[in-house]
């Protein structure tokens, strides 16, 4: 048994024992679910729909309905899909980062953040997918024989390099999310009572029955899967910021761009966990598990990663100026200063300011405080990515082209329509998934758990 | 042939492994273990093996690296050399910079998936399985230890009976199997 510090604050707090962890994991799925989750899910669904109808509109039609022009021909898309993308990464991070530190506060929040990082990516994709316009010809990314001769992808291109990124960064997390889950399906498999209940979860938990050698190969696949995840959930957004990057675009051709992309992403991430958690906790009677000092970690992270976007926001206006190319300093000073000054103000505040009202402890320990600066964080990362993109293109080289983007209302509709489907998604897994790596949970409880840590015997030597 | 095997519950994961280091010191065989999450070293203790699935990563990555170099050297130096912005691709090294992402990612994705195959396989864990947990506590919180009597040729059941008596179990099940 692993024993901790005892001025540690314990991770699991009150009188659990194993038994109990099980019930309060299992009980949200078993019982039938509160009004307010049907009420939250048919906004959800409403809100989903929608987007989905201008999907459809946008398919039909042509991109044309999207409030881009000749000067402006990426906004809103890309900026959503670097939005969710960067929202995904907190999931990845939680999971494999902490694993490799062996951080034990991550086991309460690992699961939840994984699945928002799938149906975050899920949402990500989509962008890039709708932008072809022809949905069916979707494939064509992939590099498959066809009919035009000897035509191949373009190897050499950072959006080919995204189509592999993002595609390997779902699936990895997808398989690394499932491994986790099986056994946790058994837990629910062997309590169900329904026939129903029973057989579906049997068939998720893919006959799993916690024999020893199981166990050993599980510790080792979870601890290879995080390495291999580790420099993949940097390497994803590295090359997420290579489309802007490798081009020669003022204020988008950057060398500091993948480490700050990365910074951002994982950012913006821990603040729509803390989003979703801080609700979830309640909602699901899990306070015992995630409680104040879960999300005094997490904003811990909120605070670095802020910090380091900041310094990226300054490093890149400084750099701006002092490159003395004259395109290079407008870019930014058009910025601040131009049209779009409100963008830019918006992200300044919401991602430099906000989080630095993190070093009080008093404030990242409160819980209603950090839901309100997770909500800020999530507009500002939106803010960001919007002035990077539109901001370095609306005025480019002949002023005659200059031109401002206004989005239509199908911009608009597909994006809210994303955050209705990802709330479906999440509604889903929360009422039929366990939200808690329980059997994960079990492990640190003799370690980390309040009535352990307070027994008389827990600094005996064993 | 005949055999009976002996289910030894425990409810702590502590418990289980103190017994089940006392019974193999006295040269019983412990045949498997059943439990909600990993007992940590229970392994060394009953003789299981570390497992080799990481060997298997790192060749599904060599495999996935050397796929990807050989299809990215075949669709953009052999098949259809791309003269991209007066930048030629006549030989793999004069690209090989801009192929590092995609044969990076594409090693993780081999590497990833072929071990999370392997790993079912070996398990047969597989969807529509049959669960195989004697208990259906076992996933919850009890800790359970298999002892077939046709592995322990020297011991008496009476004997084993016993031995187990002292370990303070929480129920004991047989069950005699064809």
């Amino acid at each position: 048994m692993q024993k901790e510090a005892a001025i540690r604050e314990p991770l699991i707090l009150g009188h659990k024992t194993y038994h109990d962890i099980t019930e309060d994991v299992c009980r949200p799925i078993e019982d039938k679910a509160p009004k307010m989750w049907y009420t939250l899910f048919g906004i959800a669904l409403i809100i989903g729909l929608y987007g989905v109808g201008c999907i459809l509109y946008l398919l039909g039609t042509g991109i044309g309905v999207w409030g881009l022009n000749k000067t402006i021909g990426w906004a809103w898309d890309i900026t959503n899909f670097v939005w969710w993308v960067g929202i995904g990464h907190a999931g990845t991070l939680i999971s494999a980062v902490l694993l490799l530190f062996r951080q034990k506060w991550r086991m309460a929040i690992n699961r939840s953040a994984e699945a928002m990082t799938i149906f975050a990516v899920f949402m990500a994709g989509l962008f890039p997918l709708i932008h072809m316009g022809r949905l069916w010809v979707g494939y064509w990314v992939l590099p498959l024989p066809n009919q035009f001769g000897s035509l191949w992808v373009n190897f050499n291109s950072p959006l080919l390099w995204d189509v592999f990124a993002i595609s390997t960064y779902l699936s990895v997390s997808l398989v690394f999310w499932y491994i986790g889950l099986i056994p946790d399906f058994a837990t629910i498999r062997d309590r169900a009572k329904k026939p129903l209940s029973k057989k579906m979860y049997s068939i998720l938990s893919f006959g799993w029955s916690g024999r020893a050698k199981h166990w050993n190969r599980f510790e080792l696949v979870s601890l290879v899967l995080a390495g291999l995840a580790t420099p993949l959930v940097f390497s994803v957004h590295s090359i997420v910021s290579f489309d802007f990057a490798t081009s020669v675009i003022p204020g988008w051709h950057t060398t500091i761009f993948p480490p700050y992309f990365v910074a951002g992403a994982v950012f913006s991430g821990f603040a729509m966990v803390q989003t979703l958690l801080l609700v979830m906790r309640k909602a699901m009677g899990l306070e015992a598990y995630i409680h104040t000092k879960h999300v005094e970690y997490m904003n811990i992270v909120i605070m670095v990663t802020g910090s380091i976007v900041g310094t990226a926001y300054i490093t890149e206006l400084f750099i701006s100026w002092y490159s003395g190319v004259e395109y290079e300093s407008y870019a930014f000073i058009n910025r601040a200063t131009g049209p779009y000054w409100w963008a830019y103000f918006s992200m300044m505040t919401c991602n430099v300011v906000s989080p630095q009202l993190m070093w009080i402890p008093k404030l990242r320990r409160s819980l209603m405080f950090t839901f309100f600066i997770s909500i800020v964080v999530n507009i500002g990362m939106w803010f960001e990515r919007y002035v990077i993109i539109v901001t370095s293109i609306h005025r480019d080289y002949i002023p005659a082209a200059w031109s401002m983007h206004f989005p239509s209302h199908i911009d608009i509709g597909v994006y809210i329509g994303t955050i209705g489907l990802f709330f479906v998604f999440f509604l889903l897994f929360a009422r039929f998934f366990p939200v808690l790596a329980l059997n994960e949970v079990k492990t640190i409880l003799k370690g980390s758990g309040q009535s352990y840590k307070e027994s008389p015997d827990y600094h005996k030597h064993h | 042939m005949s055999d009976k095997v002996i289910y030894v519950m425990y409810d702590d994961d502590e418990a289980l492994k103190d017994s089940a280091k006392k019974l193999v010191s006295k040269g019983v065989k412990i045949s498997e273990v059943f439990s909600p999450f990993p007992i940590h070293g229970i392994d060394p203790i009953i003789g299981i093996k570390n497992t080799r699935l990481g060997i298997m990563a790192f060749l599904y990555g060599i495999t996935g690296l050397t796929v990807a170099t050989l299809g990215m050297r075949y669709f953009m130096v052999s098949d259809w050399p791309m003269n991209i912005g007066g930048k030629p691709n006549f030989t793999y090294l004069d690209n090989m910079l801009a192929f590092v992402p995609i044969s990076f990612e594409f090693t993780v994705l081999c590497a990833a998936h072929g071990m999370a195959i392997t790993y079912l396989l070996r398990n047969k864990t597989l969807p529509g399985m049959p669960a195989q947990n004697p208990d259906p506590r076992t996933t919850d919180d009890k800790f359970v230890m298999e002892i077939r009597l046709n592995e322990n040729h020297g011991i008496t059941e009476a004997e084993l009976d016993e031995m187990l008596k002292e370990t303070g179990f929480f129920e004991l099940d047989k069950k005699e199997i064809n």
